[in-house]
């Protein structure tokens, strides 16, 4: 049956084609479309009945005519090849070469949709990667395996914070085999540029598999993409030992395009017009990370979600909170003071901190610091909004001393530039440098032993009597 | 009885299989893909498969099991991993590696291991006997007797019960003949069809709370053994914490956990944890207590939703047995949009954002399984149910939330800014509610300590003034208050910073036995109340704030009581001395100026 060209195509509209059955077609099966030009597209089953048959086409149904229209069902689900020659190459999200070199040429070949890893198979991630954001590293960190979306705004420099990323970071006191799957949907050509310039100014072009469809490209493709992306990144990190940091920027453009699919198709909407099954298929995605036991490699995984109007309760950045293991999120407020990365701190979240860092990791003060910078961070925002009431002068001097912690937090903790990169131990050390602004009995998430060994007390009080 | 493959879309299958009733599993194509039949129409029956569907053709076959989705209930339960329906996961990760294959109908207990198996002295042969009858024991575990009960819906004369020995389950342990003549073969396990509840003899009143160690559970919002209670709250809120916290230290017999379409990380957290840590009540590892059921959030959705059925079933089994049980299942939000996904697929008319219109009476039968009950055996057990609630946006008025706060008694809801700023567990004092509290007064009274409830009282009182005090601070600011308000936001703040907060990372901290929950308290508000006296007496608050007394009772927590020494106890007397002194200097200047 892989021989036999059919034409049996009986309607095509947004990107769906609806085909009169041929027997022993199965779900999932992919399909090759030659259109009346010759030109070869690749389709999937989405839907079988004993009549009709829905494929979706990755390449869109643009320029199809029905009556002469040839397709050839592959009798498989959809696979990529795969082989150690994928790093430093560029595909589209069909896993075909963009950058006019030859096809891959290997044996193996993998179902891009995978199965789900058994939950019994998975290791808890534990080890700490240093991002040389002291943001990110210091109270937020990421450990190896772990997903880590950016939630984002447009116009915010969630690149150039997923650059810095991809630059920096690093395994303290060890160099590894390490590999980076870059998987982009629906950017623009210039942010695409901007990528591949960053890795190859950082060295690090020839351990890149980029999987790209850029904003003119087709849509449906999208939804395929991040699947053979992350293929790839099993295949490094389970089969070739790897840790595999894996960047797909941006999800929202994925979910629009599963929107419109799930439109074309009629499912029932349910929030914003999202189908019903967004959270399962996102989940999908996201739970390919992670670290497999007796394996050396791992994924670590940090998605970029772009927030639309900047809403953190829109279904996609929500959704995507409930499955990744914490979230960094951009404000658009420090962003505009000239504070970059414009990381805002409250919001954001590491689930695997707790297990990474501390003695034997990180060090041994670090939970409890993060710890106060998150609670006296916090005070130090209620006071500034206080101070925006009452006026500043009206503050009882504590509070101004808050005050001031909280504009020197954000300007040297937070504002590191683009082009530092800090050890933990120098993020650390600020750490304490900034909470030595603020009198030592408030520090109450610290233990004695912390307080005597790394406070700074230049004007220590009198001991009260 | 086979049948056809007639459609195929995403997990709903639509077969060509006359004469099936609704509710019966199947098995699709060549794989034997595992399915139920959740509706027919005329021939066809629609079914939702428990795995994937790719590479199902129309014209495949489809076999009819003849039975309901059933889990199997014996020894070996505990210390396992499951998937939604019952498949033993560790298994299935030696047999086939990391990804979960298809098809493999592995069941769910072990057949080939051998269990000690001692007959009840009290049975003999030729008694009469009926479901609920112990026939004997098998330890499960050092901490768990697992006892075989005769199955709910066999009663007759018992022909024959085997000697003490080791039998693997499958082994018949008994004979029973009822009153038609037909002989039962009883083995040490039995099947049950997972949505329906197991039957009891009569519901019993819950009597004793649920002890967790988390004061603001315990102390401010109890629930009971048997009782129903949820967690709401948004992404990063802490709910897995603290549904972690209660499935470590809870005082209950069995924990059994549902990761329902959650992160696969987190139940790994609890797989290689929980064997290491000690259970505070019986001294051993935690594990041989706990049970596992996984359908994370990449797992074939269908699942999801008899993940939560399966659960319970094994809750109750085991509430039959005399124990006391405990199932934390997170997140209920996703097994409703499980729900969600079934019917879109069905085009069931939807009614708010999308979820069926019985998505309320399901939640309300689900939570109706939990419950203290006499048993039919004449045991007392109980199914406390704690769910977690995922509402989108944080949104406590969307349908999920909304429902189940009407149905569960003990409501914990957690909140965004409390967690923001890392107070946790961010459980919020204004929203959350326990309608367990006076039940909960009365054991507290008699086992703890008879200021209970008027501690709890004051506390929250204060917590409640605070609250409205902070309005008017950030309206008009601190100044406009008076000595003994600004004193108030103290107390409050001790509150929460000394009481509320607590952190499941502190080894000290993590558990808090009863009576250090109402020590802790009361010396938080002595110190409070001292000093409210002492404004009286016209004692500057600024000068009360600057006790270190306070930066000491925040701290007070996470100190550990040894034999020697009660650091709550020692902190009072300290405080008194000291605020008495205080008083008395103050006196003194006064007198002398005057």
């Amino acid at each position: 049956m892989k021989d036999i060209e059919y034409r049996c195509v009986d309607a095509a509209r947004g990107g769906l084609m609806f085909l009169r059955a041929v027997p022993g077609v199965g779900l999932g099966e992919r399909v090759r479309v030659v259109d009346s030009h010759g030109q070869e597209r690749t389709g999937q089953v989405i839907r079988a009945t004993e009549e009709l048959l829905l494929v979706q086409v990755f390449e869109g149904t643009d320029h199809l005519n029905p009556e002469e229209t040839w397709v050839r069902f592959l009798g498989e689900p959809f696979h990529i090849t795969l082989a150690p020659g994928i790093l430093g190459r560029v595909f589209n999200g069909i896993g075909q070469p963009r950058d006019q070199r030859p096809e891959l040429l290997s044996n193996l070949r993998r179902n891009v949709n995978g199965s789900p890893v058994n939950p019994a198979a998975r290791a808890y991630p534990r080890e700490f990667i240093e991002t040389g954001v002291s943001a990110i590293d210091g109270l937020n960190s990421l450990v190896r395996g772990q997903k880590l979306p950016i939630f984002s705004g447009s116009g915010l420099p969630h690149n150039e914070l997923a650059a810095q990323i991809v630059r920096q970071a690093r395994l303290p006191g060890e160099e590894s085999d390490f590999a980076i799957v870059f998987a982009a949907m629906g950017m623009s050509h210039n942010e695409a540029r901007f990528f591949e310039e960053n890795f190859e100014a950082s060295g690090v072009l020839g351990k890149v598999a980029m999987f790209i469809n850029l904003a003119d490209d087709p849509v449906i493709e999208r939804l395929i993409l991040p699947r053979t992306a992350l293929t790839a990144a099993e295949y490094l990190a389970f089969d070739r030992d790897m840790h595999v940091l894996v960047v797909i920027t941006d999800m929202t453009q994925y979910a629009s395009a599963l929107r419109e699919v799930a439109t074309a198709k009629g499912d029932v909407p349910s929030r914003k017009g999202y189908p019903g099954y967004l959270y399962s298929d996102l989940a999908e995605i996201y739970e390919r990370a992670g670290r497999i036991k007796a394996r050396h490699g791992s994924i670590t995984m940090v998605p970029v979600v772009s927030m639309p109007s900047d809403d953190i309760t829109h279904p996609i950045p929500d959704l995507t909170g409930y499955i990744t293991e914490g979230q960094i999120v951009l404000s658009r407020e420090l962003h505009n003071q000239g504070v970059y990365p414009p990381i805002n701190i409250p919001p954001s979240l590491s689930r695997l901190m707790k297990d990474g860092i501390g003695k034997d990791h990180t060090r041994e003060d670090h939970p409890r610091v993060a710890s106060q910078i998150y609670a006296s961070y916090a005070r130090a925002l209620e006071v500034r909004n206080l101070a925006s009431i009452i006026g500043a002068e009206e503050l009882s001097s504590s509070d101004q001393q808050y005050l001031d912690f909280g504009s020197s937090f954000e300007a040297r903790f937070v504002g590191q530039g683009a082009e530092e990169g800090r050890s933990i131990g120098q993020t650390l050390d600020l750490c304490w440098e900034l909470l030595s602004q603020l009198p030592r009995q408030e520090l109450t998430r610290v233990s004695e032993a912390d307080l005597a060994r790394y406070y700074v007390s230049e004007r220590e009080e009198a001991p009260a009597a | 009885m086979q049948g056809r493959i007639t459609e195929l879309n995403g997990p709903i299958v639509t077969a060509e299989l006359p004469g099936i009733a609704t509710g019966e599993q199947v098995h699709l194509g060549a794989l034997g893909i595992v399915g139920e039949v959740i509706a027919r129409e005329r021939d066809e029956a629609i079914i939702q498969a428990y795995e994937s569907t790719e590479s199902l053709c129309p014209g495949d076959t489809v076999e009819a099991l003849g039975h309901p989705l059933s889990v199997e209930l014996g020894p070996g339960l505990l210390g396992q991993i499951f998937d939604g329906i019952q498949r033993p996961l560790e298994k299935l990760f030696s047999r086939h590696g990391d990804k979960l294959p298809r098809g493999d109908n592995e069941p769910g207990l072990a057949r080939e291991r051998g269990w000690a198996f001692e007959p009840n002295p009290a049975l003999k042969e030729g008694q009469h006997v009926a479901g609920g009858a112990q026939l004997g024991t098998v330890p499960e575990t050092e901490t768990i007797e697992h006892r075989i009960l005769v199955p709910p819906g066999i009663e007759g004369e018992l022909l024959e019960i085997a000697p003490a020995g080791s039998y693997n389950i499958e082994n018949v342990i008994a004979h029973v003949r009822d009153t038609h003549g037909d002989i039962h073969e009883l083995q040490l396990f039995h099947r049950w069809p997972v949505r329906h509840a197991r039957p009891y003899k009569q519901r019993d009143n819950a009597v004793a709370p649920l002890l967790t160690g988390q004061r603001i559970l315990d102390t401010f919002f109890p629930l009971l053994k048997g009782g129903k209670g949820a967690v709401p709250g948004p992404f990063g809120a802490g709910k897995t914490m603290v549904q972690q916290q209660i499935a470590r230290w809870a005082d209950a017999d069995i924990v059994i956990y549902v990761g329902c379409g959650e992160r696969g990380n987190e139940l790994v957290d609890i797989l290689e944890t929980f064997p290491n840590l000690t259970d505070p009540h019986t001294g051993r590892s935690l594990m041989e207590r706990t049970l596992l059921i996984a359908n994370t959030s990449n797992m074939p959705v269908v699942a999801r939703e008899a993940s939560i059925y399966v659960g319970v079933t094994l809750a109750e089994y085991y509430r039959d047995q005399g124990y006391d049980v405990v199932m934390v299942a997170d997140s209920t939000s996703r097994w409703a949009e499980a729900l969600r996904e079934v019917g879109g697929r069905l085009g069931e008319m939807p009614v708010e954002e999308g979820y069926p219109a019985y998505l309320a009476s399901r939640l309300a039968a689900f939570y109706e399984r939990a419950g203290r009950v006499e048993t039919l055996g004449d045991r007392r057990g109980s199914v406390t149910l704690i769910g977690a609630v995922s509402p989108p946006g944080g949104d406590f008025s969307e349908p999920v939330t909304a429902h189940t706060k009407d149905i569960v008694e003990t409501f914990w809801a957690l909140s965004k800014p409390l967690a923001d700023a890392r107070h946790y567990p961010a459980v919020d004092w204004t929203d959350s509610f326990s309608g367990y509290a006076a039940v909960a007064a009365r054991w507290w009274k008699e086992e703890i300590s008879p200021d209970w409830e008027s501690t709890r009282a004051e506390a929250l009182a204060l917590l409640s003034q605070a609250d409205e005090l902070t309005r008017i601070v950030n309206l008009v600011g601190p100044e406009a208050l008076s000595p003994a308000q600004r004193w108030a936001l103290e107390g409050a703040s001790l509150v929460k910073q000394g009481v509320l907060q607590q952190s499941a990372l502190d080894p000290v901290d993590s558990y808090c036995d009863p009576h250090k929950q109402v020590a802790l308290l009361q010396a938080v508000l002595k110190l409070y109340d001292t000093g409210r006296e002492l404004l009286s007496h016209g004692i500057p608050v600024q000068e009360l704030l600057r006790q270190p007394l306070l930066a000491e009772a925040r701290r007070l927590k996470g100190l550990e009581s040894k034999d020697d020494a009660d650091p709550i106890a020692d902190f009072d007397s300290r405080a008194e001395n000291s605020l008495a002194e205080l008083r008395g200097q103050y006196l003194r200047q006064q007198e002398g100026s005057a």
